[in-house]
Order: C-alpha cells, then structure tokens, then sequence
C-alpha cells in the first residue's frame, strides 16, 4: 500500500464535495440543502490544507481561515432568511416556495 | 500508525456525510445535524494529521461549535414534523446519484492522472499559530480587517431580518 499522499487527501475532498452535491440535489428541507452546503465549503478546505501542507506554503491555510469565517457568516444570514421565510411561508420545504416560479 | 489513522478518519467522515444527506432510518434535520457534527470533529482530525493544528482547533470551535448550535437552534425553533411525511421523486433520487457520481469520477480520475504532489511526500510545513498569525498579520492584514467588515454586515444583516415586521 503506497503511503498517504495528496492524492489520498484530495480524493477524500472530492468525494465529500459531490456528497454534499447530492445533498442539495436530492434533499428538499431547506436547513438539510444548508447542511450539504457546510460539506461542499468544508471539502473545499480540506483540498486546500492538504495542498498547502504538501506544497510547502501557508497561504493554503490562511485561505481556509477567511473561509472558516465567511462560512459563519453566510450561516447567520442564511439561518435568518430562513427564519423569516418559515415566519411568513410556515414552511421549509423548497417545493413549496416556487412563487418566482409562477 | 499515522496512515492507519487517516483511512480511519477518512472512512469516519465519508461515513458521516453519507448519514447527513441519507440517513436511511429517519429524516430528521436534528439527526442530519447531529452527523454533520461528527463530520466536522473527523476533518479536524485530517486537519491535525495534515499538521494544520489551529485550523482543527478553529475548525471544532467555530464549526462544530458556534455553527452547529446556530443550526440546532433554528431547526428547534422552527416545527419540521411535517417535511418527513413527503417521499422524495425515486427518479430524481437516481438521476442525482448519476450526476454527483459522474463528477467523483471524473475529478478522481484527474487527480490520479496528474499525480499530484509525487516528490514532495516529505512536505515540512507546519501550520502552527505562530507562522499562521505571523503570515495573516504581515502578508494578509488588509483581507483580515476586510473580513472583520464582512463579519459586522452578516451581524446587522442578521439582526435586520430578524425583526418582527420586514417590508
């Protein structure tokens, strides 16, 4: 068995991205479509500390720290937007919210 | 020993992030959180496998710490009994499937072909807190402090609507 490369790594991350890939397409609970969004952003970071690890440079992972905090705040206002929606709409199911579609 | 715990963290978050978007014994999103939890406490396990120490700390503090609660805390806020009820398109289950896999296959099959990293097995770099810190605050100061920008307008952002009465 050879030992654990970047290749090993970025074949981990590939898989996580089209995991949470099939989350969005699959899933119609607007919070669970949020979820597999986390897991496309963390496969993303994960290619990208283990390119900077196996590269030699830092900047791989400071870009994984502006992610990181990016991420929280797409949360805080994706969550709201949520909040509200469910407030007015009284659902979280995206089948219901297709008055663009209309 | 340091291979044999990155298969197993490796098997540990796939294994995870299967069970957050098909969990085959319920479909609810308190469970889906909870598995998107372990996900992210195994990454930060590759994290520290992959010497980034303060990403896996920030990783588990601000992941699965402060995000996962925010996450928890709407879903609780919010009544969901009535999304497990609707069965999901068996076809567009499929067809999905489909489409994701043909994208693992083909990234993985460039990823192999490019053979990426050969050489520089022996990789040196340490993601420790002071390099890190040294880097943001030297090469990277302008983006931090833009960064701190984009965290007040998701707080207001979030503030705004939350408000009772949005026009």
């Amino acid at each position: 068995m050879t030992p654990v490369g970047l290749q090993h790594y970025l074949v981990v991350s590939v898989l996580l991205f089209c995991l949470g890939l099939l989350g969005v397409i699959v899933r119609r609970n607007v919070l669970v479509i949020y979820m597999s969004l986390e897991l496309m952003l963390n496969a993303a970071n994960l290619a990208l500390v283990s390119f900077s690890r196996f590269n030699n440079n830092l900047d791989g992972q400071i870009i994984v720290f502006f992610v990181i905090t990016v991420a929280a705040s797409e949360v805080a206002v994706g969550l709201a937007l949520i909040v509200a929606l469910y407030r007015r709409r009284h659902t979280t199911h995206v089948e219901d919210l297709a008055a663009l579609k209309d | 020993m340091q291979d044999c715990l990155f298969y197993l963290f490796a098997a540990l978050t796939l294994l995870c992030g299967v069970l957050v978007i098909a969990n085959p014994f319920t479909r609810n999103p308190v469970t889906s959180a909870m598995f998107l939890v372990l996900t992210i406490v195994s990454m930060a396990g590759l994290f520290v496998l992959l010497h980034a120490f303060f990403l896996a700390a920030v990783q588990i503090l601000v992941y699965a710490g402060a995000v996962m609660v925010l996450f928890l805390f709407v879903i609780m806020l919010l009544d969901l009994k009535e999304e497990e009820r609707r069965r999901i398109k068996a076809g567009a289950a499929a067809l999905a499937v489909v489409a994701a896999g043909c994208i693992a296959v083909i990234m993985i099959t460039v990823i192999r072909q490019s053979k990426a990293g050969l050489g520089l097995e022996t990789a040196t770099v340490e993601g420790s807190t002071l390099d890190l810190g040294r880097k943001l605050f030297t090469n990277y100061t302008l983006p931090f402090e833009l960064i701190s920008l984009v965290l007040l307008v998701a707080m207001i952002g979030a503030v705004l609507l939350s408000k009772k009465d949005i026009k």
